[in-house]
């Protein structure tokens, strides 16, 4: 009944934007990227996929189009990565304050200058406050199965809202596993026909999109937006547990993945493929009779708060892991926001892996050790050169 | 000519009076009809029309950005298609899909949407209405605001008179994108700019319109002269009209004499601070210019 392929992250998003049959894509190309989109020509040129493929000037352009699409009735998609991204930025509040149900893949891509190709999470962290849903994969399989759930996601008519799904560039862009590829009836069944309930483009009934949002309203749509988030976390999870009836995989509550964490007193906190890493640490520990546990944090935004709290209530040593740093602060963006929900912990900050440097298993122990002794809160840049 | 009754861009927005961009508005619907979708560009038009919860426009309208009115309408005119062929939306419909932006919004920081959309080859028609600066902001040059104009950022000086550089040609530049219409129009001359909408919307494919529209405010006239102003820019030649289908170029308004630029210059305060000799010069720059394109 399904398919398994041995395919790289990025065809992986493309076969997904394929099986959620989108009507536009619109996109421009760039490292690590490229590969998703070049998949996504493919599908249209060979007919295996009826969409309108607007190859735009920029991606400025793109996330335009995206929005003129979305806001027409069309479902979208679109994929980027680093300075595209920060290109895109100004478009990303307009798409979210338009609540336009967009669906991007970002390959997450260190920021210039330096230039620089490699990954790190800086792109995407940069972009969250512009009202979008953040969804940190794992692994590849991750990656299909997310950009479908994230269409449910964002139609669903009390979200409303975009949806970026971010994979570690190159470690997962560029690297095959094994992926299970659903039939594509099954996922048209799961997530239904397109047809956008809420108001969009048509001469029929003429509407006003984007006008100028005097001071007597426009406190009022931001606020939406924020409601639209919190009410997001539940459709999350709901569409995590959705999913795992119909196509028998879940990614821990949707939200976040507990791993290990019952006996732990020492819980380290990440996102992303370097998760992949942190467990395989965790199970040689535990093999030494050592305790020691993960929360992988899957949506950065809307930012699962109850769930921290919750899952970290009996966790003393806490090791935040951030692939960014917000620059004038000494913390990642991760760290930052760990900080400021468990006030009465010791959460140390580590700031690893920017611009593709090295994530290795004996930085993971060091990081385990210093986490143990550290006597308060700490921020520590693991891997630097002297 | 009839033109219609309906009235699709509604009376009472917040334009100043005497506004051009309104008519520009007023006359585009009027030409295109109700199955129309427009994709605004931020500027005077765009503020002017939609306070919320106003709105002017009784067609669907949007606005995203200042830059991207075309890539904007780029995604609606590719969603109207998909839409038609995967479900049978608008079966027996054609939807006119029209991007309209203002000078700097199309000249300047839109010019490459502009640019991409046009090369792309998308079904739409995009409307450049050109008040020769950026008004919404207060006056401040654009790349279309003609040579020794006074702009807030191009202010007259005892060193610098105005403008320093020539009006960039954007219909030109349009057309050396090869598409099958472009055209320049302007308020003053309702019939011609209604025919040349009538007939870019008949065409498949990239269609550019630049329409002369005076403003009141930027330019430093009473609301009622608005006609007149842009009359006397057609007859002087400081704004031919012209249209070039298929690369076929066309004047489409000959005036049978050329009146002096003077004459359209002395009513505006932008150009107060000419002396004879700056008059001069742009005489000599308008009169080169005609020549060129047989006027
Ligand atoms: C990226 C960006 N830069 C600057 C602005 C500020 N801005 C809004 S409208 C405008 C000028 C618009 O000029 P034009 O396109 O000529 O239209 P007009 O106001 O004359 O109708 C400017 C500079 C903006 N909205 N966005
Ligand atoms: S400033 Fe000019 S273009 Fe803007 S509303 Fe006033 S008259 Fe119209």
């Amino acid at each position: 009944m399904c398919e398994v392929k041995v395919i790289t992250g990025t065809s992986a998003a493309a076969e997904a934007a394929k099986l959620a049959d989108v009507d536009v894509v619109a996109a421009y190309p760039i490292t690590p990227q490229t590969t998703c989109v070049e998949k996504l020509a493919e599908f249209v040129a060979n007919g295996e996929l009826d969409a309108e493929y607007i190859k735009v000037e920029s991606e400025h352009s793109a996330m335009s189009a995206c929005i003129g699409a979305a806001a027409t009735g069309a479902r979208t998609f679109t994929a980027t990565s680093s300075q595209g991204l920060a290109l895109m930025h100004e478009m990303l509040f307009i798409a979210s304050g338009m609540r336009l149900p967009i669906v991007m893949m970002v390959a997450n891509r260190a920021l210039s200058a330096p230039i620089n190709i490699w990954n790190d999470q800086q792109d995407s962290i940069s972009q969250r406050d512009t009202g979008w849903i953040q969804i940190y994969v794992e692994d590849n399989q991750e990656t299909l199965d997310s950009v479908i759930q994230a269409y449910k996601i964002a139609e669903n008519e009390d979200v409303l809202l975009p949806v970026m799904v971010c994979l570690d560039g190159f470690i997962l862009t560029h690297t095959v596993e094994p992926v299970t590829i659903p039939k594509a009836e099954r996922v048209r069944e799961f997530l239904g026909v397109y047809e956008p309930k809420h108001a969009y483009l048509d001469p029929d009934r003429p509407i006003t999109q984007g006008p100028v949002g005097v001071p007597d309203c426009y406190m009022e749509t931001r606020k939406q937006v924020e409601e639209a988030m919190e009410r997001a976390k539940k459709v999350i999870k709901d569409v995590n547990e959705e999913f795992a009836e119909w196509f028998k995989r879940k990614y821990g509550n949707g939200l976040v993945e507990a791993y290990n964490l019952d006996n732990a007193d020492t819980v380290l906190v990440a996102m992303g493929s370097i998760c992949g890493t942190i467990k395989y640490v965790i199970d040689e520990l535990k093999k030494e009779g050592k305790e020691v546990g993960l929360l992988r944090i899957r949506t950065f935004r809307p930012f699962p708060k109850e769930d921290v709290k919750e899952f970290l209530k009996d966790a003393n040593n806490i090791a935040v892991l951030d692939k960014n740093i917000s620059l004038g602060f000494n913390k990642g963006a991760l760290g930052i926001e760990m900080a400021s929900i468990l006030k009465n912990k010791k959460v140390c900050n580590y700031i690893v892996g920017l611009g593709g440097r090295d994530i290795r298993i004996d930085d993971i122990k060091a990081i385990i050790d210093h986490v143990e002794k550290a006597e308060d809160d700490e921020t520590l840049w693991v891997g630097l050169k002297e | 000519m009839q033109f219609p009754r309906e009235e699709l861009f509604a009376p009472g927005h917040r334009g100043c009076a005497g506004c051009g961009a309104a008519i520009v508005a007023r006359l585009l619907l009027k030409a295109a009809g109700k199955d129309t979708i427009i994709s605004n560009a931020t500027g005077c038009l765009e503020v002017m029309t939609t306070p919320y919860p106003e709105t002017a426009w009784r067609v669907p309208w949007i606005h995203t950005a200042f830059e991207n009115a075309a890539a904007t309408a780029s995604g609606v005119e590719a969603a109207v298609k998909a839409l038609k062929r995967k479900r049978g939306k608008y079966k027996d419909k054609k939807i006119n899909v029209i991007a309209i932006g203002g000078d700097g919004g199309t000249a300047d920081i839109g010019f490459q949407s502009l640019s991409g959309a046009m090369e792309r080859g998308h079904d739409m028609l995009y409307v450049m209405y050109d008040n020769e600066a950026y008004m919404n902001t207060g006056i401040q040059r654009s790349s279309s605001t003609p040579f020794l104009a006074a702009t807030t950022t191009s202010p007259a000086g005892s060193k610098i008179r105005g403008e320093d550089r020539p009006k960039k040609d954007v219909a030109m530049i349009m057309a050396a994108h090869g598409i099958p219409y472009v055209a320049t129009a302007c308020i003053s001359y309702p019939e011609d700019f209604i025919r040349k909408v009538k007939k870019a919307l008949s065409i498949e494919g990239p269609k550019f319109i630049q329409v002369l529209q005076p403003c009141t405010t930027g330019w430093g006239y009473p609301p009622e002269k608005t006609i007149e102003i842009g009359r006397l820019a057609v007859e002087t030649g400081v704004f031919p009209l012209y249209e070039i289908e298929n690369g076929e170029f066309r004047i489409t308004y000959k005036p049978a004499k050329r009146k002096p630029v003077r004459e359209y210059l002395k009513m505006q305060k932008r150009y107060r601070h000419l002396t004879d000799e700056d008059i001069e010069r742009i005489q000599k720059y308008i009169d080169e210019k005609c020549k060129l394109l047989g006027l």
